[in-house]
Order: C-alpha cells, then structure tokens, then sequence
C-alpha cells in the first residue's frame, strides 16, 4: 500500500494536470457547455442532480450483478463440464474458442426483438458478454494442471472427484480470476449499451435522455460513474482474489 | 509388507519399445536402487507400477497382489517436490493419507519436526528452499499407508551440499521407519552410499543388465564415501554400465 502511494503520485499528478488544462481552457477561450462542459460544471451538477439519476444507477448496478453472477456461474459450470467430459470437450472447444472472436454485444438488437424491452434481454446480453472470457480462461486453467501432481495424484490413489477437487480446481482458480476480472469490466459496459436499446431506468437511460437534450454536463455524469463503477467492480474481485489465493510469492513491482 | 516382483515387464509408447523383459524384486524393507540412463525408462517403469499405464507384457506384484494398472497401491514422489503450491506444508504431508481417508495429524507433526521443518506446518511451499520442499515430500511418503515408496530422481535438482545432507537424512529416517524403499538415480555414487541393491538398466529398450548387492553395514555415514572400498564399488559399476551406456554420465 505504502509502495502504491510512494509511486502512484505521478499519474495522480498528471490527472490534476490535465483537468486543470481542460478547466482553464474552456474558461479562457469560453467553450460552449453542451460542447464540451468544464470540470467544475459537470462536478456541479454531479452533485445537484444527485436526487435525479442515483435510481439510475442503482439500477444498473442491480442489472450489472445479476447479469454477471449468471454469466460467470455459467461459464464456469460450462467450462468444468467440457473438461470432465472429453467427449464434450471435443465436439465443442473449438466452437467456443473461434465465438470468443465474436462481439456479442451486436446480438442485442436481435434478443430486444426477441425478449422485448424488459430485463430478460439485458440480463442476456451481459450474461453472454461475461460468459466467453471466464469458460475460455477457466478451461485453460484446467489444461494447464501440472503433469507431475496429477501423475502423483493418481498413484496416491486419488479418485476422479479427488483429483479435480484437491488438484485442478485449485490449479485453476488463478485462472477463473482472470476471467472473472475482465467479465467484470465488460459486464458494466455490457448493461449500458443494453439499456441504450430501451430500458425505463438505467445508466444507460440517463445518458441518452441527457445526449438528446444537449445536456452534455450529465452525459460526463454517467460516463464517469460507468468509469468509477467498472473500476469498482474490478477492484472487488482483485480483492476476492488476494483473499482466496495467498500461495503466490508476493510479486516485486 | 513392501514386497515388490516386476515379472517379465515389456513396454512401448506406439512402437517404440521402451522396457524389454525387464525382471526383478525389492525384499520387505529393502533400500534398491535404479540406475540407468536417461530416458532408459526408469519414470515410465514407476508409472507401471504406480497402475496410471498398463504393461504390454508382463505382472507387477506387491504383496502377493497383482497390481497391473490398480493405482493407489505404492507411494510415489515424482522427479520435483509437487507438493500441491495453495496448501500448507503441514497439509500437504498429509495429502497422501488423507487421499486413502485415514489422517494422523500428530504423527505428521512430529515427522515434520524430525525433518527441521517446524515452524513452516503453515508456511506454503514457495516459501521453501528445494532441500526443505523434498523433504515435506518425503515426509509425505511415510505418512501414506502404503508400504512401498518409489522416489524418481529426488535429489537431481539439488546441489551437491545439500544432496549430502538429504542422503544422509534420507537414511536415517527411513532407518526409524522401516519401509521399501525403490530409488531412481543417475549418481552412481548416491546409489552405493544408499543403497542394499543397485538394479543396473541398460539403454532403451531396457532391461536389467545387472545387480549388486552392496555390503556396507548400516548405519552409513559420509566417511564411507572416502574408503578405498566405496572407490572399488564405484568403478566395479561404472564397469557394470558398460561402454554403450559410459559417456552418459
Ligand atoms: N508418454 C510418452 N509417450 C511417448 N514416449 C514417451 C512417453 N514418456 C516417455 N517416453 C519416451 O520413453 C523413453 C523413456 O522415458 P522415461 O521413462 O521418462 O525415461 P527416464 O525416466 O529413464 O529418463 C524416452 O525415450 C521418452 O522419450
Ligand atoms: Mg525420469
């Protein structure tokens, strides 16, 4: 923590450079707010819209967990039983692999005609765009179990259940972290652009009700509290995971 | 209990035959060794035994048992520690007793004090230097119920100073608790100051070419290294490896 604050100064002090740019131009050369509003501006009405767009946010929040906790459940529960069963495994690893390239969030418009404007679709949406990264990078986690353990595994005698509860699914929570830390950015922006399609509440409802009034002061709002609530997020499962992996050596910045 | 009879072992990866006829046994608490060249097949021979691959031809028996292909029925330590990284050493030392479902935590507290590990019970591996790590291995061994253990180039990874000092260990804990014991080595040196038998593997396909039995009393220390004797052995099984197999070590 100490070593984070001795370097973390520099950028901080870029940060406060540039919006300190950004606040004295537009005062000196007295940019239009619904161009590009200054700082202090959208930092006031941050403050006295507050009472307007919380319940947005809460909402997104809401949509963002729910959508998330069934991507991620479902692509490690997928991602576990291509691995136990090798036939499985083999019809669909590819497929999984070659969709990953696929950005999911252009199937949106096609799950609104589907599901209509109500939760169902958004809930898809972010629970697809959660579920590739995590079954990708927890089946690999599975495939890398080191080769001796699970030889020593098995002499010693150790069953199917065993050698996948004592030994690859340990090997592999590193990997469904790393997952779960890039599902967990997607996953806001995933809720967002689902909201843009139609929602009655929502971050994403908020940004373009402010978009199309020109109140651009309230658009900088909501992009910064996607910003503030991806990083939030992020940092939680980090935290998760220094919690529940603690036999790495510390690693050296 | 721990007595082992390889009888008539082949085995071959595609057709690459890798063991041919080969034959011996390890007596009830018996140290044996294997010395052989690398990539004779000395690894692929534990992995019959320890039942995760099927000879082609041949039985391997324990105990009166035939245990072609049945695992669980030896304690293996692999060519690295593999002490399992997210568990203390305390229960990693257990693993293998816990695996068979019969824990003893006291007996494993005291054999890891025996091994100078106190104070780490909680420590994970990583915080381990590579001797410590093969001894928690070895612990492990003689915390597990069965009563045959097979070590696969144990000390290979360590230097010479500590490679001393783990022989040394190595044989006076397995004095205290008697066990068979099959060493995979390429240090003839290790394999005369370990060993009652040295089993000699000739090139792949492998086979025994020949068996000494060494008649060093026990308990051994490290003078014996220095004897006029120990030199005799050595050169009597470096010529027992024969001109096909010499430049290899
Ligand atoms: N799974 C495998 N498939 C094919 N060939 C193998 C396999 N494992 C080992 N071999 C080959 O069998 C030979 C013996 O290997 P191994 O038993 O590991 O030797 P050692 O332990 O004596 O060094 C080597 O030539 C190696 O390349
Ligand atoms: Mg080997």
């Amino acid at each position: 923590m100490k070593q984070l604050m001795q370097k973390g100064w520099k950028p901080v002090l870029v940060l406060v450079l540039l919006i300190s740019i950004w606040e004295l131009s537009s005062r000196i050369f007295q940019v239009p707010s619904w161009l590009l509003p200054a700082p202090s501006l959208i930092f006031r009405t941050g403050v006295e819209d507050w009472l307007n767009y919380q319940h947005h946010i809460l909402s997104t929040i809401r949509l963002t967990m729910i959508g998330f906790l069934i991507g991620s459940t479902s692509g490690i529960v997928t991602a576990v039983m291509l691995h136990v069963i090798p036939a499985l495994r083999e019809a669909l690893y590819s497929l999984l692999i070659i969709s990953q390239n696929i950005p999911v969030i252009v199937l949106a418009p096609l799950l609104v005609v589907w599901f209509g404007f109500g939760i169902l679709p958004k809930i898809i949406i972010i629970a697809l765009v959660c579920f590739f990264p995590i079954a990708v990078s927890s089946l690999e986690g599975f495939r890398q179990t080191d080769r001796d353990l699970l030889h020593y595994m098995k002499m010693a005698g150790a069953g199917k259940q065993q050698v996948f509860w004592k030994l690859e699914w340990p090997s592999a929570l590193p990997y469904v972290f790393s997952g779960l830390k890039i599902s967990a950015t997607y996953s806001v922006m995933g809720a967002v652009i689902s909201e843009w399609l139609g929602a009655d509440q929502g971050i994403g409802v908020y940004m373009t009700m402010a978009s199309s009034s020109f109140r651009t002061d309230r658009v900088f709002v909501s992009i910064l509290f996607v910003i503030v609530l991806s990083m939030l997020f992020f940092s939680f499962i980090m935290l998760a995971e220094k919690k529940m992996i603690r036999w790495k050596p510390e690693r050296e910045e | 209990m721990g007595e082992l009879s390889i009888e008539h072992l082949f085995k071959a990866y595609g057709n690459h035959p890798v063991l041919a006829d080969m034959h011996f046994t390890v007596n009830e608490g018996e140290f044996v060794s294997i010395l052989g060249p690398s990539g004779s097949g000395k690894s692929t021979l534990f992995h019959l035994i320890g039942g995760i691959l099927e000879p082609d031809a041949g039985d391997i028996w324990l105990d009166g048992e035939k245990i072609n292909g049945k695992r669980g029925s030896i304690s293996y330590t692999p060519q690295t520690p593999s002490l399992l990284p997210w568990r203390s050493i305390l229960k990693n030392v257990m693993l293998g007793g816990e695996i068979q479902g019969n824990i003893d935590k006291n007996e494993a507290i005291e054999l890891i004090e025996y091994a100078g590990l106190s104070g780490y019970e909680n420590a994970y591996p990583f915080e381990l230097s590579g001797g410590m790590k093969q001894r928690a291995a070895f612990i492990r061994s003689l915390l597990s119920p069965q009563p045959l253990i097979c070590l696969d180039e144990p000390f290979s990874a360590l230097d010479e100073f500590t490679r001393l000092e783990m022989q040394k260990w190595l044989l006076s804990i397995w004095q205290e608790h008697h066990r068979s014991i099959l060493f995979v080595t390429h240090n003839i040196e290790e394999a005369i100051f370990l060993s009652d038998r040295i089993i000699v593997l000739s090139q792949t396909p492998a086979y025994v070419k020949e068996i000494f039995t060494i008649p060093f009393s026990r308990p051994r220390d490290e003078d014996l290294l220095l004897t006029e004797e120990f030199l005799a052995w050595k050169k009597t099984i470096y010529r027992g490896l024969g001109n096909d197999v010499q430049k290899n070590y």
